[in-house]
């Protein structure tokens, strides 16, 4: 067309459709809401299946350790074999003590997990009940809560869970070091949750459920507290890894688990008198604590994304 | 005005631009032939998605995201941009194409103060070297766009400023440089009818004085044809139809033209009618006899603004507030931002406490009811809100969303809330498919209908609409208008209709309460009020509707067929 004829004449397009239908709804389209396109996002990186078999595995380990090692990583301990190298049979060698260094791993997995879910879920439960009320009834509840919830931040979890751990020095199994973790880590959970409370009860949605009738309690668990929940998930696989490593932590300070227990941590921390003659007690435990809190870490990351649709645009 | 053997100062020829998504690329401009003549303002109206946003950014090489020119030239001055380096752009930015974005809110830092940002963009711009230099120019632009007291200004924050002065703020930095051509996208649309007109209007002048060129990117076809000289109608991503703005408007060819034209309401607009004639109350005679749904009665909203320590300021949001409306009926509430009208909307339906002055529903005082009585009401009143994207629990499918009120008052069984559900869908022209469908799939019209089914589902005699169409694009909120008119007629609906848009007021109200800082200044029927605004405060907002004059929406009446 001639380019003088736009701005100075009046130009028609040709019509192509006789109808011009406005707004048309969509029902070929897929079906699709937040969790269905997460997953649909999440599945098709290779990030997420390396960890989620990661993931299974040591699940697996936990669950079923007989399934990878048929040596019992406490008893059959020869002193003959003490620091010995991999023979048939005991792949990774044997500790100070002469214990098979790979069943031992296996074995640990479980007490690893175990404290790391529980203390995980405490501090899930704790943050999640406190930053959701803090958030959606405000007012002197949440300068209360959230004031107990700065202080609980304050304190180191680590330091406090040593605190504890002295006290209960006589009973040191899975559940009071979990409690014992959890008890002071959900400080940021509670932190996260009242942030996202805030943003979705000032949805229009809310105050139309309000308007239906809806009591405020049955309002803030119907519709507030489902959509404040994807970041909560999010926060809860970082501090499972942050969990695990601290168990580890505590019980290579001597105050975590007994000594009877398997336990990654007691391992590294039995191996690292004898780290000159015999490296590998030390290393092999270490690897595993790495890339479990690692993989947990990585799944946190990766879940942020898939469930944050603007993030899932910028890619 | 303008004429065709000049050549453009920017002409834009078979522009493409896609968007990549993963290994993907989605195109959304296909093909855009544009001039703008020197002094010229030129308008592109559309609506939401049509790519005129898309067309400004990429003029200036600023597309979000993924966003690329695929092809075509957009050449400034024999200058093709599209071949430009990143460092040659940054030169024609500001000092040949200045820019005002959308959002006074967001666009400027809020930890600088617009001194600050002014003054930054005149030395971005080489327009001025030296310190006194520099803050007297800053000073002089300020003033231009019409900042009384610029020296004091220079060092506030934006926090200290309203919208309408950021704004100000905004143009006098895309003016700094004395570019060739300002694009303004949408630069009014966030700010109140009255702000916006005096703004648009020292816009023109400053551009008029200077020979700027203006492209204004606008949803308001109104707005276009009072401001602009040329037209550019696009739609998905083309341009449908161009021309000098009275042409288009008076004589629009494309069909796609013809019904915006027909779509936008305005002053010269009908009330819309119902499409199936079948009232039971025909007008004033049957009005005396039938009791009014809602009488408000001096009515108070006070609220306590902390002032820091421990010392508290009352500020009155609603100030005295009378009005009634028969049933069956319509009024509408309007006034600009903060004018009170939302919170006495809360006030109605009992999701906020009066200070003082009666509310009655049906004879029944919304404030003085037992929680089972409050309970009761809730299924003679409900609400639609103004924000598509707000108004609809994202993790519930449509069908739950539409029985929830059904469920929270035990009505009917699982079965027969399928069914209504299915009726609702029916009655607000969805398919019924949808119900187990989310809302994330749906547009804005479309969330607004489920919205609304979601207030149809307990058969309320009283619908409360806070600004329900505000954020539709026009052929969208057209029909909306047109699907509660029908829903009136057929159910009888009584509608308290919130609103700042005096032009919709004119399509759906029978009745108008016109509301400044709290308080009504002047009330009467539609007619009344727009044939012969008594209040000057009435008059100034009616005058300020953009394209007041014109014979916008004639056809209003046949596009709802």
């Amino acid at each position: 067309m001639p380019s003088d004829q736009l701005s100075a004449t009046h130009f028609v397009a040709p019509v192509k459709n006789t109808e011009i239908t406005v707004d048309a709804v969509r029902i070929d389209a897929k079906p699709s809401n937040l969790w269905r396109d997460a997953w649909r996002d999440i599945r098709s990186r290779p990030t997420f299946w390396v960890t989620a078999v990661v993931v299974f595995v040591i699940v697996l380990m936990a669950v079923w350790p007989t399934l990878f090692t048929q040596v019992p990583p406490n008893n059959n301990c020869l002193l003959a074999n003490s620091n010995g190298g991999p023979t048939s049979g005991h792949p990774l060698g044997f500790t100070f003590q002469g214990c098979d260094i790979w069943s031992r791993l296996v074995w640990g997995a479980r007490t690893s997990l175990m404290v790391g879910f529980l203390a995980t879920l405490i501090g899930t439960v704790i943050g999640v009940v406190m930053g959701a009320l803090a958030g959606f009834y405000g007012g002197w509840l949440d300068s209360v809560l959230s004031r107990l919830g700065d202080i609980f931040f304050a304190i180191p979890y680590i330091l406090a869970a040593i605190v504890v751990m002295s006290v209960f020095s006589q009973n040191r199994t899975p559940l009071v070091l979990a409690f014992a973790i959890g008890g002071f880590a959900w400080a940021s959970t509670a932190r996260v949750i009242r942030a996202e409370v805030l943003r979705v009860r000032q949805a229009d949605f809310v105050t139309a459920s309000r308007a239906i009738g809806l009591s405020r309690f049955r309002t803030l668990l119907t519709h507030v507290m489902p959509n404040a929940m994807a970041p909560v998930i999010v926060v809860a696989t970082l501090t499972l890894g942050a969990a695990i490593s601290a168990e580890a932590t505590l019980s290579f300070l001597g105050v975590g688990l007994g000594s009877s227990t398997m336990s990654w941590g007691l391992d590294i921390s039995q191996a690292q008198s004898s780290l000159r003659v015999a490296p590998m007690a030390l290393i092999y435990p270490s690897i595993a604590l790495t890339v479990t809190v690692l993989a947990f870490i990585i799944l946190g990351e990766l879940l942020r994304d898939a469930l944050d649709p603007k993030a899932r645009a910028r890619r | 005005m303008t004429t065709a053997n000049r050549t453009p100062l920017l002409s834009i020829r078979g522009l493409t631009v896609a968007f990549d998504s993963g290994k993907t690329s989605r195109q959304v401009l296909h093909g855009i032939d544009l001039d703008i003549h020197r002094g010229e303002t030129v308008a592109i109206v559309g609506e939401s998605g049509s790519g005129k946003s898309t067309t400004a950014s990429a003029i200036v090489n600023l597309l979000p995201g993924t966003g690329h020119v695929t092809g075509g030239s957009i050449v400034l001055e024999g200058t093709d941009l599209t071949s430009l380096t990143q460092p040659q752009m940054e030169r024609i930015r500001g000092r040949d194409i200045g820019f005002v974005p959308q959002d006074p809110m967001s666009n400027l830092n809020p930890v600088w103060s617009i001194g600050f940002q002014v003054k930054e963009a005149i030395r971005a711009n080489g327009i001025a070297t030296g310190r006194k230099e520099v803050d007297r120019r800053a000073i002089e632009v300020l003033q231009q766009a019409g900042l009384a007291d610029a020296e004091r200004r220079l060092h506030q924050f934006p926090h200290q400023f309203s919208g309408g002065m950021r704004q100000r703020a905004l143009i006098s930095i895309g003016l700094a440089a004395d570019p060739k051509l300002l694009i303004a996208d949408e630069p009014t649309s966030a700010l109140d009818v009255t702000v916006q007109r005096v703004i648009l209007d020292h816009m023109a002048s400053l551009t008029a004085e200077k020979g700027t060129s203006v492209l204004l990117i606008t949803h308001d076809l109104g707005l276009a044809a009072e401001r602009a000289d040329t037209i550019v109608v696009m739609n998905q991503g083309e341009i449908v139809e161009s021309g000098p703005s009275r042409e288009i408007l008076e004589n629009p060819q494309h069909p796609y033209t013809q019904r915006l034209v027909a779509a936008a309401p305005s002053l010269a607009s009908q009330r819309i009618q119902a499409r199936a004639e079948d009232r039971g109350i025909q007008h004033e005679s049957d009005l005396a006899t039938t009791e009014p749904a809602i009488v408000v009665t001096d009515l108070v909203k006070e609220y306590k603004i902390r002032q820091g320590s421990f010392r508290s300021e009352r500020f009155r949001a609603v100030d005295g507030v009378s009005f009634e409306i028969p049933r069956g009926h319509t009024m509408a509430l309007v006034g600009e931002s903060g004018s009170g009208k939302s919170t006495i909307a809360k006030m109605v339906l009992g999701l906020e406490e009066s200070t003082s002055g009666s509310i009655l529903i049906d004879g029944l005082n919304v404030g003085r009811l037992t929680g089972k009585e409050a309970f009761a009401l809730r299924r003679r009143m409900q609400p639609v809100f103004q924000d598509p994207y707000g108004s609809l629990d994202p993790l519930r499918s449509i069908g739950g969303t539409i029985a929830e009120p059904l469920e929270v008052h035990k009505v009917g069984d699982a079965k027969s809330r399928r069914a209504r559900v299915a009726e609702l869908l029916d009655q607000v022209s969805l398919p019924q498919e949808l119900a187990s469908r989310y809302p994330n799939e749906l547009s804005g019209g479309q969330r607004q209908r489920v919205a609304i089914a979601r207030a149809l589902a307990l058969k309320p005699d009283i619908v409360v609409l806070d600004e329900a169409v505000s954020a539709l694009d026009v052929l969208v909120q057209d029909q909306i208008l047109q699907l509660l008119a029908d829903l009136q007629s057929e159910l009888g609906l009584t509608y308290l209709f919130i609103t700042h848009d005096l032009a919709v007021v004119r399509v759906v109200a029978d009745f108008v309460s016109v509301m400044e800082r709290g308080k009504i200044v002047e009330q009467g029927t539609v007619d009344e009020i727009f044939a012969n605004p008594a209040e000057e405060y009435t008059r100034r907002l009616l005058d300020a509707i953009p394209g007041a004059s014109l014979p916008l929406g004639a056809g209003a009446v046949e596009s709802g067929a």
